[in-house]
């Protein structure tokens, strides 16, 4: 069990170190294929660094719904990361305290709390921006839904461990129409949650065209450092979720040895490398929708998992 | 290696519903063109997959005529005969905006899976999933012929349709003589040929394809 709690520790440790380095792979690769050279992939560290030494400066009238947001922000991704196989393909200390239904809710609640503050801190682009947010988010709602059923459906649990064994025992699974619909769905989501470009344009700098960003422009200094850093390790949990739990278990350490642990945590940072190449050929390739145009790529979304959902009946 | 080829077969037909309910979304006419051709390649997929398994010559055969007819013929037609700018045009004038398209298209589909569950023992089990596909295609391409209002889309909710057809009728009979499918495959491309040929005319005419605009007479005066 001791061994168990350390190598769940060692996964918050992964997901806290490396989380801001693909925050910055993600920047320099999209600089890159638009011809400019792009900040080191190591600015991300220097800005969390910058910004924790900073002075911060709250709205007059805010109350502590906007003092506890970013810490709220930050905690959850780590609490998500405890539930998750990010290093190992067998269950660790909390693998059973909750399952991926679970995940979705506490995900909610930093939602909720981010949303809360941003109305608190009394800037008008901030509400304009949680209402967005909350429109992407109801939209993506029951797709995350359907998906879920998906899994539930397949491998008879959503227990995340379990799930990621399914889609290789045997390796026909992983050919299966729900589960490659599953990843196309869920990897719209994916861009959906995160702002990514068909829904959400993550570099502008205009704020009536933001969704995601201006709901953190009130915070400053260690408050606006907790959210950056928030924002970058939601991105690298859903992005592990994708690839350990319903993509394939590859790469994932079988033993608790330090040395299988140090080559997983390679692997799976290859893995979401790979991933973030592909995130990048996406933003790249595609325009900014307009707003009352992301409903139809939710939307295609929503079919892609439902599709998913009848070819398992099919199979009955 | 049967188990494989039944997951791919089955992820063939997703594909195939897939790029069918694309289709009726679709706001370019281009795009639609080669959703279209993504939707017949998944039917010739199928076609060479359930073929593979218990070697079956009609079906590779089927599948072939196919890629020749509705991957290479067909959109020859229609791009050499409809005039280019119709191509780069978007659809304005849609009937049903798109979240409605998409959900009375996954009804559709729905309904067609609920049809197959009282055929299946009709075909073998292999291919109950092709039978659930093939109905579910044909519906969403009726709703394709229904929504859409310029000619060359609805001509590919026809082809539509008919792919949907043939999904179903490998899933059905698998035996199916070799030479009516040889005879379904020279008389597409003649419908293309003729609706492509019609279109042209109407472009030409009135300066738009929009057929479904065209619903009353006109007496000419002189």
């Amino acid at each position: 069990m001791a061994e168990s709690i350390a190598l769940n520790l060692a996964q918050l440790a992964f997901v806290l170190a490396l989380s801001p380095l693909f925050a910055g792979i993600l920047t320099r690769c999209k600089e890159i294929v638009q011809s400019k050279r792009g900040p080191s992939i190591f600015q991300p560290y220097r800005d969390l660094r910058k910004l924790f030494a900073k002075d911060e400066r709250v709205p007059e009238g805010s109350s502590w719904l906007f003092h506890s947001a970013p810490y709220l922000i930050f905690v959850v991704p780590l609490v998500i990361t405890l539930l998750i196989p990010v290093l190992t393909n067998f269950p660790l200390f909390m693998a059973f305290a909750g399952d991926m239904l679970a995940a979705g809710f506490i995900f909610a609640v930093s939602g909720l709390f981010f949303t809360l503050a941003a109305i608190d801190g009394e800037n008008p682009y901030g509400a304009m921006g949680a209402s967005r947010t909350r429109m992407v988010g109801f939209l993506a709602e029951p797709v995350i839904i359907i998906a879920l059923f998906t899994v539930s459906f397949v491998a008879n649990s959503t227990i995340p461990y379990i799930v990621q064994q399914h889609w290789v025992h045997p390796i026909a699974n992983f050919f299966a129409p729900s589960h490659v619909l599953l990843l196309i769905a869920f990897f719209m989501i994916i861009l959906a949650e995160t702002g990514k470009i068909p829904v959400d344009n993550p570099s502008g700098h205009f704020e009536l065209a933001m969704i995601d960003e201006s709901k953190a422009l009130e915070f400053s200094g260690r408050s606006a450092a907790l959210v950056k850093y928030g924002g970058y390790m939601k991105f690298t949990v859903l992005a592990i979720i994708f690839l350990n739990v319903l993509m394939a278990p590859w790469g994932l350490a079988s033993t608790g040895s330090p040395v299988a642990i140090v080559v997983a945590a390679a692997a799976v940072s290859l893995k979401v490398i790979a991933l973030i190449l592909v995130i990048v050929i996406v933003e790249s390739s595609y325009a900014k929708l307009r707003l009352f145009r992301i409903s139809e790529f939710l939307g295609a979304a929503f079919v892609v998992c439902v599709t998913a959902m009848i070819t398992v009946l099919l199979h009955l | 290696m049967n188990g494989l080829i039944v997951e791919l077969n089955a992820l063939v037909l997703g594909l195939f519903i897939l790029a069918t309910i694309a289709m009726t979304v679709t706001k370019q006419i281009g795009a639609c063109m080669q959703l279209f051709i993504a939707q017949s390649a998944f039917l010739a997929a199928s076609a060479f997959l359930l073929g593979m398994s218990p070697l079956s010559w009609h079906l590779i055969a089927l599948g072939s005529v196919t890629v020749v007819s509705k991957i290479i013929i067909i959109p020859w037609v229609i791009r050499a005969l409809v005039p280019g700018e119709v191509h780069q045009r978007r659809e304005l004038s849609q009937t049903v905006d798109v979240p409605a398209a998409l959900l009375v298209s996954l009804a559709l589909t729905v309904v067609g899976y609920a049809f197959a569950q009282r055929l299946v023992h009709a075909a073998p089990s292999l291919s109950a999933g092709n039978l659930a596909m093939g109905i579910a295609g044909l519906l969403v391409g009726l709703f394709l012929l229904a929504v859409r209002v310029e000619a060359v889309p609805q001509l590919l909710g026809i082809l539509a349709m008919e792919n949907g057809a043939f999904l179903a009728g490998i899933a059905v009979a698998p035996d199916f003589p070799l030479i009516a499918e040889l005879a379904i495959a020279f008389d597409v491309p003649l419908l293309a040929f003729i609706v492509a040929l019609l279109a042209r005319a109407a472009y030409r005419r009135i300066g738009t394809t929009e057929v479904g605009a065209l619903s009353t007479l006109r007496e000419r005066l002189r």
